[in-house]
């Protein structure tokens, strides 16, 4: 992550703009978020949409710092209403030194209905007609006015407009130019702009830092580290993989498959890892439900796959395009039959990067499925990160058997007896390497066996479950945030990492402990971390708490549970107000 | 130069004496073998099932699957590795059942995969019921009053949904079924091969007197497999069977439009680090 020597608590700004789908508000947002990052400062950004394409209500909020920024902050400054819908729904949010634009054209606002929180009109039809610009960028007119209020350089912004709209033409360009030039003037000239008290300053004006969600991590990270084949059903909201992967196919070399269903997917996904690809799927939790019987069959073929899971709120279709961790204890049991899987839970995209290669090498290495576990809040939310930079991973393929070592063998045992319970593998295609990947319970060639010889069930059995040591020592060990001492001490996974480290900014003597790898849980390894810690909250996004269910099996005293399961995820000052309650 | 043997594990089959999947058997391996194929070029997935138990009496790359699931395997293994001879075995359960939507599907990409499906018109591992192949009123163990449902047409589905090489096939005329099946593995595209195959537990007691009196040769005749509406009313015969290429034609397979194949096959591209600074452009 970005580091900075100034390590008193930041400055957080945030802005949200909502209006009906199809509005343009998203990538309007997503436009001043560029220029923000452009020059030098940190965001981090979501939307909240309905599962519907055109109509009902969308916004889009970004929180911007000049120190990195882990979260959306719920508190808003800057209000951009584009109609009452939005407006309403807004409004509780707003501080009362924020300014709220809306738009005048499309409804009024009454005396009084904001409790003093300054409004300020901005008819955006009229505004176009005069701009001559086309009604569709009226969105960039309101780019323009936020920039007036905030200070912001233009030229920075005008810079993005180029790159984001330049395959449209140097038409389309222009025109969103002239809108944001005049909306920038018309809030000059209209707007008490000098009394807004939140400005923002570029500190860097060629930053090349990158705007991404995890999803967009995930699928750099899946190019990055050489996995060449993807098969998934689009579902929200793991789709953006998909749409990503396809996108690159050409320039990458992956094979990318749009199946006919996510049992399809995942099987191929498996199909092309005992071919001796580097495979993939993604999916959200009602996908993988499909998928739980081909998870079965990876584990006793032993084949090597990933499996991205994006949860969002269940059961079954659930809250379509809002965010909940409700997945975690479906994934460490799912599927019959004992066997290991792992699930890796960054926390933000660039977690989600690094974590997506070491799933590759723990997938391959110790022939196993690994899911990598996000939601809808960081797979769709946006945060400006550096780079990632190669150097920062390996490539482990794991014992697969040359053409030569396998011309040395006379009798190739695909499952061979070992300590480790890994056997060297062979792949379809080399001489010598002949043998069945079978989900009938198999001797060490893969050739199916009954209960008669039970002697070999057993060992096969423990064969595979010997793997449990070694993968124990290859997961990534949970990380503390914050003091080594506190009072008080947060565990969660996943993507409360965020708010929780923004909170950790203000809360005193409280720190966290960040599970990257949430299952299967070392009990040793958290036994050793816990030592001495006074008071144990798990935070989260989700009812039942499953991470502190998991955590009592293995005999950790939890003192208190903080869930959220509106659909939304937890903010900052929710934690902060939460956790201080309990100190 | 490998002999049908070379296709043989040390394993002997459980099937029943008399079984029709020794037919089939006996012509894929003579089918491979007379095809210049060696064990370790060839990978077959396979259904769950009496067919799918065969996985472990064939020697080659095997893949045995879940009920419904081998084509999905097949299908990436192809993507993965094209050099690769790719067959998949089903029963009539499993193929048109269970895995009846990634038949439906693997039919329109025209992937060069040879689906053969042991068609016995029962499930016959579970004991005798009623499969998606049943005849209307076919009393089993799942259905003591007969089936309602009439028989689900495997060769005219697989016409409709773009399969380019549509056959049937029968288990007992084995030199034909093996001519068969090397013009179905070596036809690029989706062949499906859907074979007649006597169960000599849970069919009727004459079923093979039954099979003898209606099959009839295709080549024996003047039909040209090059019609689809004509190849339809064929493959709505019961009175009399007709066995040999059904429908055939040429068209670009699945793999071979993929420009990310066209150098080689995924699984010979090194994993290495890849540059991905050209992708991180779009996220500034």
């Amino acid at each position: 992550m970005k580091t900075s020597k100034n390590t008193k608590p930041s400055k957080i700004f945030t802005y949200k703009i909502g209006g009906i789908a199809g509005g343009g508000q998203q990538v309007a947002g997503l436009i001043f978020t560029k220029a923000c990052v452009r020059g030098g400062l940190y965001t981090f950004d979501s939307s909240e949409y309905p599962s519907r394409i055109r109509g009902g209500l969308v916004t889009y909020r970004v929180s911007i710092s000049d120190q990195p920024v882990n979260a959306i902050y719920k508190t808003t400054q800057l209000l951009i209403a584009l109609n009452r819908e939005a407006f309403d729904y807004c409004l509780p949010d707003m501080t009362k030194d924020g300014v709220i634009l809306y738009d005048s054209d499309k409804f009024e606002v009454k005396p009084g209905e904001t409790k003093g929180v300054k409004t300020y009109p901005l008819p955006l039809a009229k505004l176009a007609t005069q701009a001559q610009i086309k009604p569709i960028a009226g969105n960039m007119i309101v780019t323009g006015a936020c920039a007036a209020l905030l200070g912001y350089d233009l030229e920075i912004l005008n810079e993005v407009i180029k790159n984001t709209f330049a395959d449209k033409g140097q038409e389309v360009v222009e025109m969103n130019i002239t809108a944001v030039k005049f909306g920038y003037q018309y809030a000059k000239a209209n707007f008490d702009v000098d009394k807004f008290p939140y400005k923002l300053k570029p500190i860097n004006k060629n930053d090349q830092s990158i705007i991404v969600t995890a999803n967009d991590t995930i699928s750099l990270a899946a190019v990055a580290c050489g996995c060449k084949f993807f098969a998934s059903y689009p579902m929200t909201p793991a789709s953006s993989v998909l749409e990503r992967l396809a996108s690159w196919a050409h320039l990458t070399g992956m094979v990318v498959k749009h199946p006919e269903d996510e049992i399809s997917a995942m099987h191929m996904a498996i199909g092309a890892g005992f071919a001796g690809v580097r495979s993939m799927t993604a999916t959200s939790g009602g996908g993988f439900a499909l998928m739980t019987e081909a998870l079965a069959l990876a584990a006793i073929t032993e084949t090597p796959v990933v499996v991205i899971e994006s949860q969002r709120p269940g059961p079954a279709t659930g809250l379509p395009t809002w965010t909940e961790q409700s997945d975690l204890a479906y994934l460490a049991t799912a599927a019959h039959g004992e066997f290991i899987r792992v699930i890796l839970t960054p926390g933000d995209p660039w977690e989600a990067f690094y974590l997506t290669t070491q799933a590759f090498n723990l997938a391959e290495k110790w022939q196993i499925p690994v899911f990598v576990l996000v939601d809808k809040y960081i797979s769709e939310g946006h945060q400006s990160i550096d780079q990632p930079d190669s150097k920062k991973f390996n490539i482990d393929r794991g014992q697969l058997l040359s053409d030569e070592q396998l011309a040395k063998l006379t009798d190739y045992k695909r499952y061979q007896f070992t300590k480790s319970g890994v056997s060297p593998r062979a792949i379809p295609g080399q001489k010598g390497g002949v043998y069945l990947a079978n989900s009938d319970e198999h001797e060490e060639h893969g050739l199916t066996i009954e209960g008669f010889d039970a002697l070999t069930r057993i060992k096969m059995v423990d064969k595979r479950a010997a793997k449990l040591a070694g993968v124990l020592k290859d997961l990534p060990k949970p990380k503390l945030y914050g003091p080594k001492t506190a009072k008080l001490t947060l565990l969660g996974w996943g993507s409360v990492k965020g708010p929780v480290l923004e909170a950790l900014k203000v809360l005193d003597k409280v720190n966290y402990l960040h599970f990257s790898a949430a299952w299967p849980l070392d009990k040793a390894e958290i036994t050793k971390q816990l030592k001495g810690v006074k008071k144990i909250v798990v935070i989260e996004n989700n009812h039942d708490g499953q991470l502190a269910n998991m955590l009592e099996q293995v005999g950790v005293k939890i003192t208190q549970r903080l869930n959220k399961y509106n659909g939304a995820q937890f903010f900052p000052e929710e934690i902060i107000e939460l956790v201080s309650k309990l100190k | 130069m490998a002999t049908e043997k070379d296709f043989l594990t040390p394993v002997l089959p459980t099937w029943c004496p008399g079984c029709g999947n020794f037919g089939i058997w006996t012509a894929l391996r003579q089918a491979l073998a007379e095809l210049g194929l060696e064990p370790h070029q060839v990978v077959m997935s396979f259904d769950i099932g009496c067919c799918g138990n065969g996985a472990n009496w064939h020697q080659v790359y095997g893949f045995h699957s879940l009920h419904g699931r081998p084509l999905p395997i097949a299908y990436a293994v192809k993507l993965a590795n094209h050099d690769l001879k790719v067959i998949t075995i089903s029963g009539d359960g499993g193929g048109y059942g269970e895995g009846g939507n990634h038949f439906i599907h693997t039919c329109r990409g025209n992937i060069d995969i040879t689906y053969i499906i042991h068609n016995n018109h029962r499930y016959s591992l579970t004991t005798g019921q009623s499969s998606p192949t049943s005849e209307h009123g076919a009393k089993t163990k799942s259905t003591p009053d007969g089936l309602i449902e009439y028989p689900f047409n495997g060769l005219q589905t697989a016409i409709t949904c773009g399969a380019t090489f549509v056959a049937q096939g029968y288990s007992d005329e084995v030199v034909h079924l093996k001519e068969l099946l090397k013009k179905a593995i070596l036809h690029k595209g989706f062949s499906l091969v859907d074979i007649l195959q006597p169960c000599v537990i849970f069919n009727e007691k004459n079923i093979r007197e039954q099979y003898k009196q209606k099959v009839y040769k295709l080549e024996e005749t003047d039909y040209q497999p090059t019609d689809k509406i004509t190849a339809y009313q064929k493959a709505a015969e019961t009175e009399k069977l007709p066995i040999g290429i059904l429908y055939q034609e040429e068209k670009p397979s699945y793999e071979s439009q993929l420009p990310q194949l066209a150098k080689m096959p995924l699984v010979k591209q090194e994993v290495k680090k890849e540059d991905i600074s050209q992708l991180l452009e779009e996220f500034k």
